[in-house]
């Protein structure tokens, strides 16, 4: 198997082979983080711009590190840096990027599509690092490959995405990712913030988590941004801690080998409490660590020149 | 375009004299296997390293610290190719810091998998030697690479595949010349 | 001048005529219909084998004069109009100063008169400056030549607003247009919320956020006992609160543009800026439901909501590329090949929508080819087939989601006022 495509645009398109492929890859890239010297030449002399038009901390580190740990170069163009704030269109952002001949290009975005936009008109592989809350590859997965480290097998799992799933795009290529490979997933959160006909895409809706905690296999808990108390999603942050926060009690019904998860950054205390966060089933931290193999992997993959007839191996 | 086989140059009785010689070789050269690793490069040089590993054991009776090396990510040619080879897991097992490292192959031909070989090493530390076995040695050197163990020369034409097949990989032990025919 | 169209199938839904006979046109109005006329001086336009109609009339398009010249003018507007198979077309006042007063009217009717083109029909703001607070000059407009009132693009937010200008245009006789949206439930949505929008993560405008706006205009069209007219209806919802108002009495029409009756919201799901547009392309269901209003009679009219946009502002992300869509050059087709050859319309139903029920709601005298009517006529081949190249239309804007579709239907010949503008699909 070989992995074909120019460019990592979301989960959706891809199909189970090629989710497994990257896992696999994934998996090789995990122990070179562990060596005395955490470098491989595999991308030197290459040249990753890393476009950042919204902030962003822990995906970005996570693909800067990735691209220096596999020896390329790497230029951050962020928000307040670029042009992207001063009017400038993405068509020219696009043209400005593909006169410096650059090599890949990492892109996160507001608007939905934006890096579909970006991979039409440039030539090199374009990486979505998340676009609006359309979908964040990458994220889901190393959502994906921390599960398969720690069970092993994605059959018959009941995965439960839990909070704003509505505004995620964590939670659209989640859902993707996990029932590709055969979990089984529910979305639970207030229903303000059920987007419609999510059912559609093969999962199962519940207002209540408590119903929900026994049979989980996996809790995964997201972000809940305290702008969408103003629009009346919700009435307030205690009232969503009550019901969708995850805290000691709660986890009390759960199976005993229930993981944690969260894509980060935490709202402690919010969605979820710092002794649930910090605990032994929580593989927060793990799901960091295999960020950065997976991002590694994606960018391996996507290095391969153009294709040519006269290709050997 | 096919494969088709020419003459086949060793079977597996020959393969295992071949592994026998190579062990006693490397247990005279190093006088003893204290100090040794084996690290076979992937695919085929793992399993040569465990098998060479095996009888140096059977002759010394100590056990022999054996890795794996996956070389992919130090290839020169990466920019060449239209799409990323499949890339395996590297586990060497102790710290390489003042061993002597015996890198293992099957075929040595250009020499380029064996500079790849010694850069990842390096990453990993600073052994005191490292040395390098190989099943075939079948020349045209790109880089001034040479090895310590050869378990049989086979000279041949640079159009000519050398088809080295292991149990563990391919079912049965053999290795033979091939060439492509339209 | 005489103007004769020999030897095609003239249909005329306004006097249930279907048959081959020859119209002759004479100092611009129809002067006799009759199988075979001596032709003696007059212009010929060969129909054999094509049909003939009352001109078609777009009660609903943008030209974008004044303001964005770049964009379209009413000139080009009218040449694309004549392309497409259209005698007339109603422009909205969204412009850029707004169409309002006498002022903004005349201004288009001379721009119009300097184009010679299509026939151009000015519809005039509601509110002053579209600003949905007060009421524009809506009686000198009407006065000065508007056919009827809108604020089209901007609902009339405020019910008490509406109601007043429903009931304030009933001196002018004419319809208001009302683009019915409810803005707090469609806020920020660029696109139709349904599992589409979900895939996409882009946001959603629900398709109730036009239809509570259908039932409260109806009702306050009961309640002032007015004239309504609604455009571009999108959604399964609206279409029965209209049947409930047409049955029960209130004095609505409706149209609906050939984009929802051709697309779903599934177009939008490579981000194509092309398909945006407002009220947004819906669901296979309220496609669906497009279709049979348009099959039971419940729609009066297809209109194209022709809406220009440079090549410039549509080239970029989804959220921030503007509505809308041209559909001057592209509505005969794809009303031929949806409806037409689908089994959706007759033939002569579709003249009706695209020509005599326009005239009527505008209240236009062209519509027909009785005698002494305007002699505004189309002559189309419904069988034609042709690809859709934005590149050759002949509106300024290129922004069309059927690029490359493959059409069957297509304007051949068309007479304004006696005067041979398009002929043989070349325009003169």
């Amino acid at each position: 198997m070989k992995f074909e495509r120019k460019d990592l645009l979301g989960l959706e398109e891809l199909s189970r082979g090629e989710i497994e492929f990257i896992l696999e890859t994934a998996g090789s890239f995990v122990e070179i983080s562990e060596r005395p010297i955490k470098k491989v030449p595999v991308l030197r002399g290459l040249t990753v711009v890393n476009l950042f038009s919204e902030p962003s901390t822990r995906t970005r580190i996570s693909f800067e590190l990735a691209e220096k740990r596999l020896s390329a170069d790497t230029v951050n163009i962020t928000a307040s840096s670029s042009s992207v704030v001063k009017g400038e269109t993405l068509k020219d952002t696009a043209k400005n990027i593909e006169a410096m001949n650059i090599d890949m290009l990492v892109v996160r975005h507001n608007a939905p599509g934006a890096p579909h936009y970006l991979a039409d008109v440039l030539h090199c592989p374009v990486i979505n690092a998340g676009d609006g809350p359309h979908e964040h590859p990458t994220q889901a997965l190393l959502d994906l490959l921390t599960v398969k480290q720690k069970r092993g097998t994605f059959e018959g799992l009941n995965v439960t995405i839990i909070g704003d799933i509505l505004h995620s795009r964590v939670a659209r290529s989640d859902i993707w990712g996990f029932t590709k490979l055969g979990a089984a997933v529910t979305v639970c959160g207030p229903p303000t913030l059920i987007p419609p006909d999510i059912e559609s895409t093969g999962v199962t809706v519940s207002y209540d988590l408590e119903e929900v905690i026994p049979r989980s296999d996996i809790l995964m808990l997201l972000r809940i941004q305290t702008e969408r108390l103003k629009e009346c999603f919700f009435p307030s942050i205690r009232e969503y801690s009550d019901f969708f926060g995850l805290d000691s009690a709660k986890l009390e019904r759960a199976k005993p080998d229930v993981l944690i998860m969260h894509p980060g950054p935490l709202n402690r205390g919010v969605e979820i409490t710092p002794e649930v966060a910090d605990g032994p089933r929580s593989v927060i931290l793990d799901q960091v660590r295999y960020g950065l193999a997976v991002r590694m992997a994606v960018l391996y993959l996507l290095s391969g020149g153009e294709l040519k007839s006269e290709d050997s191996d | 375009m096919t494969k088709r086989e020419k003459a086949q140059i060793m079977d597996s009785d020959d393969i295992a004299r071949a592994i026998t010689r190579i062990a006693h070789q490397i247990l005279e050269r190093n006088r003893g296997a204290s100090d040794l690793i084996l690290v076979g490069i992937r695919t085929r040089g793992a399993p040569l390293a465990e098998r060479i590993a095996k009888s140096m054991e059977s002759i010394e009776g100590s056990e022999i610290p054996v890795g794996i090396l996956d070389i992919t990510l130090y290839r020169d040619d990466l920019q060449l190719v239209s799409k990323q080879p499949v890339v395996g897991k590297t586990d060497i097992p102790a710290g390489v810091d003042g061993k002597v490292v015996v890198l293992i192959d099957d075929v040595l031909f250009t020499g380029r998998t064996i500079r790849a070989a010694m850069d990842e090493i390096m990453d990993f530390g600073r052994p005191k030697g490292m040395q390098l076995a190989v099943l075939i040695d079948r020349g045209h050197r790109e880089v001034p690479i040479r090895a310590d163990y050869v378990g049989k020369n086979v000279p041949t034409s640079a159009k000519e595949i050398i088809s080295v097949a292991l149990k563990e990989h391919d079912g049965a032990d053999k290795v033979s010349v091939e060439e492509l025919v339209q | 001048m005489k103007t004769l169209i020999k030897g095609g199938r003239v249909v005329d839904p306004s006097q249930d005529l279907d048959q081959i006979s020859d119209v002759l046109i004479e100092d611009g109005v129809v002067a006799q219909i009759a199988g075979s006329i001596d032709a003696g001086d007059a212009t010929v336009v060969d129909a054999n084998g094509l049909v003939v109609c009352p001109g078609l009339i777009d009660m609903h398009v943008h030209l974008r004069e004044p303001g964005r010249e770049d964009e379209e003018t009413i000139a080009t507007g009218a040449r694309a109009a004549i392309a497409g198979g259209f005698t007339s077309i109603a422009c909205m006042p969204n412009t850029e100063p707004v169409i309002e007063g006498d002022e903004g009217v005349k201004f288009v009717l001379a721009k119009a008169q300097d184009a010679n083109l299509a026939r151009v029909y000015p519809v005039a703001a509601i509110s002053k400056g579209l600003k949905g607070e007060t009421l524009a000059e809506i009686g000198t407009a009407m006065k000065a030549g508007a056919v009827g009132v809108s604020d089209d693009g901007r609902p009339v937010e405020s019910s008490a607003l509406m109601r007043r200008t429903l009931e304030y245009v009933k001196m002018s006789g004419g319809p208001v247009f009302a683009h019915c949206e409810d803005l707090s439930l469609s806020a920020g949505g660029v696109m139709n919320e349904g599992r589409m929008s979900t895939l996409l993560g882009l946001k959603g405008m629900p398709p109730e956020s036009e239809s509570v706006m259908v039932a409260r205009d109806i009702m306050l069209t009961g309640l002032t006992r007015s004239r309504l007219h609604v455009c571009h209806v999108s959604t399964g919802r609206s279409f029965s609160f209209i049947k409930d108002g047409k049955t029960s009495g209130v004095d609505v029409t409706c149209e609906v543009t050939p984009h929802h009756f051709a697309l779903t919201d599934e177009a939008v799901r490579t981000y194509d800026t092309n398909a945006k547009m407002n009220p947004p392309l819906r669901s296979e269901r309220d496609m669906g439901a497009v279709r049979q209003a348009l099959r039971s009679g419940l729609v009066d009219a297809i209109a194209t909501d022709h809406a220009p946009h440079s090549t410039e502002e549509k080239d970029q992300e989804f959220n921030s590329a503007p509505f809308g869509v041209v559909g001057l050059e592209t509505a005969l087709g794809l009303a031929c090949t949806c409806l037409y050859h689908e089994g959706i319309v007759s033939l002569s139903a579709l003249i009706r929508l695209m020509s005599t029920n326009p005239a009527g709601i505008l209240g236009l005298t062209q519509g027909t080819l009785k005698q002494g009517s305007p002699g505004d006529v189309t002559v189309f081949d419904p069988d034609r087939e042709w690809t859709v190249d934005p590149a050759r239309f002949q509106s300024k804007s290129r922004n069309s989601p059927f690029s490359d579709w493959k059409l069957k239907g297509r304007a051949v010949s068309v007479i304004v006022g006696g005067r041979v503008l398009l002929r043989d699909g070349e325009l003169s």
